[in-house]
C-alpha cells in the first residue's frame, strides 16, 4: 500500500524566494533565495537574530506581501498568480493569523471578532454562531464570549485572536511572535493551545519567537541569519 | 462583503470627542439650510394660494400692483352693470371696490413702526374671498371708524387687539374684530370700509382696484376680453390668482440664500468631516490592516469609512431637523411670525416657516451628502493602506 508511508505531499513549497525592500537608493535584502517544504501538520518554529527576515518569510507565505522573485506554492496554488481581490479571499479561507499585539477590533466583543472573518463567508447566521461558539471553546473562552477585549487579560485576548484565527477553519495558522507580549503563564497557554491545534486539529503552524522555551513545543526549528536558512532541525521526539 | 453596521455605530460611538463636534457642524448646516427653505415654502404658500380661481381682478392699465393702481368711481358704476357678473341671491352684482393704503402703526416689540396694508373693501368684499373667515369679534361697520384686522397682524402690531385702536391719517381707527386669512396674503391686512376710506384719505372719487366674480368659466373670459378691449376703461383685467401669484417673486431671495448659504456652510461641513475621518483613518491603521489580513477587500475597506461617513452625518442631520421643527414650531406656539418687506408696496407682509417631510428628507439627503463627500477622501486613503500596515503601526 502506497497511503501510510509514503512522501506526503508538502503543504507549503517555497523556492528561491526572495525579498529586497528598496529605502531611497539602498536596497536591503530581507530574503535571500530561501527554499523550503511544510508537511501538513508541522509545527515549525523560526527563529533567529532580530533583522534576519522572519517576519518578512511568514508575510510572503501567509499572502501578506509579495515577494520579488522567488515562488510560494500553498496547497499546490502559487499566490503570486493571484490578484488583490483574490488573495484577501484565498487568505480568508486558507490562512489564520496571530499577531503579537493580538489586533482585535476594539469596539467588537470577543464572539464579534471571532465572526469578523465568517462574514466574508457563505453560512448562515446561525451556521456563524455555532462556529464562533466552537471556536471560543477551543480555546476555554466561551464564557467571555461577549467581553470587550480591555475587560480581558493579554492572553484571553491572545487567546481569542487565535479562535479568529481559526473561525473559517484554515489549513494554516501563522504567528509571529505570539508570545512577545505575554507573560509566563499565558504564553505557556498560547503555546499548549498552538500545540494542540497543530496535533490534534492537524493545523500546519508555523510561528516566530524569540523564546528558546517557545520552541520547544514545535516539531521543527528553523534558523535564519540574514535572509538565509541556517540551520533546519526537527525534533526527534515528535511523532506525528 | 460589507463590515457589520454595529462596528461603524460604535467607532462613531466611542471617538464621541472627536464626532460630536462634527455632528453639531453638520447639524449646524442642515438646521439653517431648512429653516431657509422652509421660510421660503411659507412664502411661496401665502403667495401661491391668495386668491379665487373665480374671481377677476382689474387694476388700471400700466399697473404692476393694486397699490399703484386707480379706478374711478365712475369706472366701478360702469362696470357693475355688465351682465358677465354673477349676482348675490338678493340680485347684488359680485363686485367689491376696493383701496389700498399704507399706514404705519407701531409693533408690538417696541422696535418702531412698520407699514401695514389697510385695505378699504365694499359690500361683496368679505363674500368674494373664501379663504377669508372672521374668527374673533366682528366685522367693520360702516361709519364708524372701525376696521377688523388679520389675527396674525394683531400678533406683531400694538394697537390690532380688539378694542385697540390705531392712527390712520387723520383719524383712529377702532379694531373690532380679527379675520384668519387661511395662509394667504390677506393675513397681512387690515379691512375697513372702502367709501369711509376714501374720505378719511382723501382719495376724491378714486379706488385702487376692483374685484368681481364673473358667472362662470366663458363668462370670465369674455368679461376678461371685454375690459382689455375697452380703449375709454384703460382697464387691465387678469385672474385673481394669477395676479398674487405674479407676486410670488419674494420668495427667490430666500431660496437663492438658502442655496448660497448652504453651498458656503456645507463646504465647512464637508471639511469638518473629511478632518474628523481622517483622524479616524490614521488611529485606525493597524486595525484596516487586520481586516485586510482577514479577508477584507479594499472595496469594502472603502464601503466600511463611507458608511461611517455617511453615519456620522445622518446623526448630524438628525439633530439638524430637529432644531428647525423645534424652531418652528417654537415660533408657531408663540405666534411669532416672520415680517419681510413686499417691494411693491413697503407694506411688511407676514409669513411662516413651513416644514414639511420632503424638507426634512431634503435635509437628510443633504445631510448624508456631506458625509460621503467628507469621508471619500479618507476611505480611499485607508483602502491604499498596505495589508502589513496591521503589523507595522503600534
Ligand atoms: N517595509 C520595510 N522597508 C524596508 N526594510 C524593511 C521593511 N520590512 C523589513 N525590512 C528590513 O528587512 C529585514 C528583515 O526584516 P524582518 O523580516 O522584519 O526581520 P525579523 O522579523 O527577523 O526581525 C530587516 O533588515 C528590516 O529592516
Ligand atoms: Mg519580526
Amino acid at each position: 500500500m502506497e497511503t501510510s508511508h509514503g512522501p506526503v505531499e508538502p503543504i507549503v513549497q517555497i523556492r528561491d524566494l526572495t525579498k529586497i525592500y528598496r529605502q531611497g537608493d539602498i536596497d536591503v535584502t530581507a530574503l535571500a533565495g530561501v527554499s523550503l517544504d511544510i508537511a501538513p501538520g508541522e509545527f515549525v518554529v523560526l527563529m533567529g537574530p532580530s533583522g534576519s527576515g522572519k517576519s518578512t518569510l511568514l508575510h510572503l507565505l501567509a499572502g501578506i506581501d509579495r515577494a520579488t522573485s522567488g515562488t510560494v506554492l500553498v496547497q499546490g496554488i502559487n499566490i503570486a498568480n493571484l490578484n488583490e481581490s483574490e488573495l484577501a479571499g484565498w487568505r480568508n479561507q486558507n490562512v489564520g493569523f496571530v499577531f503579537q499585539s493580538f489586533n482585535l477590533i476594539p469596539v467588537l466583543t470577543a464572539a464579534e471578532n471571532v465572526e469578523l472573518p465568517l462574514l466574508l463567508t457563505a453560512l448562515s447566521r446561525s451556521e456563524r454562531k455555532a462556529q464562533v461558539r466552537t471556536a471560543l471553546e477551543l480555546v476555554g473562552l466561551g464564557d467571555r464570549a461577549h467581553h470587550r477585549p480591555d475587560q480581558l487579560s493579554g492572553g484571553q485576548q491572545q487567546r481569542v485572536a487565535i479562535a479568529r484565527a481559526i473561525a473559517t477553519d484554515p489549513a494554516l495558522l501563522v504567528a509571529d511572535e505570539p508570545t512577545g507580549n505575554l507573560d509566563a503563564k499565558s504564553a505557556a497557554d498560547v503555546l499548549n493551545l498552538l500545540q494542540r491545534l497543530s496535533r490534534e486539529a492537524g493545523k500546519t503552524v508555523i510561528m516566530v519567537t524569540h523564546d528558546p522555551k517557545a520552541a520547544s513545543y514545535g516539531t521543527r526549528s528553523l534558523h535564519l541569519e540574514k535572509g538565509e536558512v541556517e540551520r533546519d532541525v526537527r525534533a526527534t521526539s515528535f511523532t506525528p | 462583503m460589507v463590515l457589520p453596521l454595529k462596528y461603524n455605530i460604535r467607532n462613531v460611538w466611542v471617538r464621541w470627542r472627536a464626532t460630536t463636534s462634527t455632528i453639531l457642524g453638520i447639524a449646524l448646516v442642515v438646521s439653517v439650510f431648512v429653516l431657509l427653505r422652509a421660510l421660503a415654502r411659507g412664502i411661496e404658500a401665502s403667495s401661491g394660494n391668495t386668491g379665487d380661481a373665480r374671481n377677476v381682478l382689474i387694476v388700471r392699465k400700466g399697473s404692476m400692483a393694486e397699490s399703484g393702481s386707480l379706478v374711478t368711481l365712475d369706472q366701478f358704476r360702469t362696470i357693475r352693470y355688465f351682465e358677465e357678473i354673477a349676482q348675490t341671491p338678493a340680485g347684488q352684482p359680485l363686485i367689491s371696490a376696493e383701496l389700498v393704503m399704507l399706514v404705519s402703526v407701531p409693533r408690538r416689540t417696541g422696535a418702531g413702526e412698520a407699514n401695514t396694508l389697510l385695505r378699504g373693501v365694499t359690500a361683496q368684499g368679505q363674500e368674494l374671498r373664501s379663504q377669508v373667515t372672521l374668527i374673533e369679534g366682528r366685522w367693520f361697520r360702516r361709519g364708524q371708524r372701525e376696521v377688523t384686522v388679520s389675527r396674525k397682524l394683531a400678533q406683531r402690531f400694538s394697537g390690532f387687539e380688539i378694542g385697540g385702536s390705531f392712527k390712520a391719517g387723520p383719524d383712529r381707527l377702532t379694531v373690532v374684530g380679527h379675520f384668519d386669512g387661511a395662509g394667504s396674503a390677506f393675513d397681512s391686512e387690515a379691512w375697513m370700509d372702502a367709501d369711509e376710506a376714501r374720505s378719511i384719505f382723501d382719495r376724491g372719487e378714486m379706488y385702487s382696484s376692483l374685484l368681481v366674480r364673473p358667472r362662470d368659466a366663458a363668462a370670465l373670459v369674455s368679461f376678461t376680453n371685454r375690459i382689455a378691449q375697452d380703449k375709454r376703461l384703460a382697464l387691465r383685467a387678469e385672474s385673481e390668482r394669477g395676479y398674487y401669484e405674479k407676486q410670488t417673486v419674494t420668495a427667490a431671495p430666500f431660496k437663492i440664500l438658502a442655496g448660497l448659504l448652504g453651498a458656503a456652510m456645507s463646504v465647512g461641513a464637508v471639511f469638518a468631516a473629511m478632518n474628523t475621518m481622517y483622524a479616524s483613518v490614521a488611529s485606525r491603521t493597524r486595525e484596516i490592516g487586520t481586516l485586510r489580513v482577514l479577508g477584507y477587500s479594499r472595496g469594502s475597506v472603502v464601503i466600511c469609512f463611507l458608511l461611517e461617513g455617511a453615519l456620522l452625518a445622518a446623526l448630524g442631520g438628525a439633530v439638524g431637523c430637529a432644531v428647525a421643527v423645534g424652531i418652528t414650531m417654537t415660533l408657531a406656539a408663540r405666534g411669532t411670525m416672520f415680517g419681510s418687506l413686499d417691494f411693491q408696496s413697503f407694506a411688511e407682509t407676514v409669513y411662516q416657516f413651513r416644514i414639511t417631510p420632503d424638507l426634512i428628507v431634503l435635509g437628510m439627503v443633504f445631510a448624508v451628502a456631506i458625509g460621503l463627500f467628507g469621508s471619500l477622501f479618507p476611505a480611499l486613503r485607508a483602502a491604499r493602506l498596505p495589508v502589513i500596515s496591521a503589523l507595522k503601526s503600534l
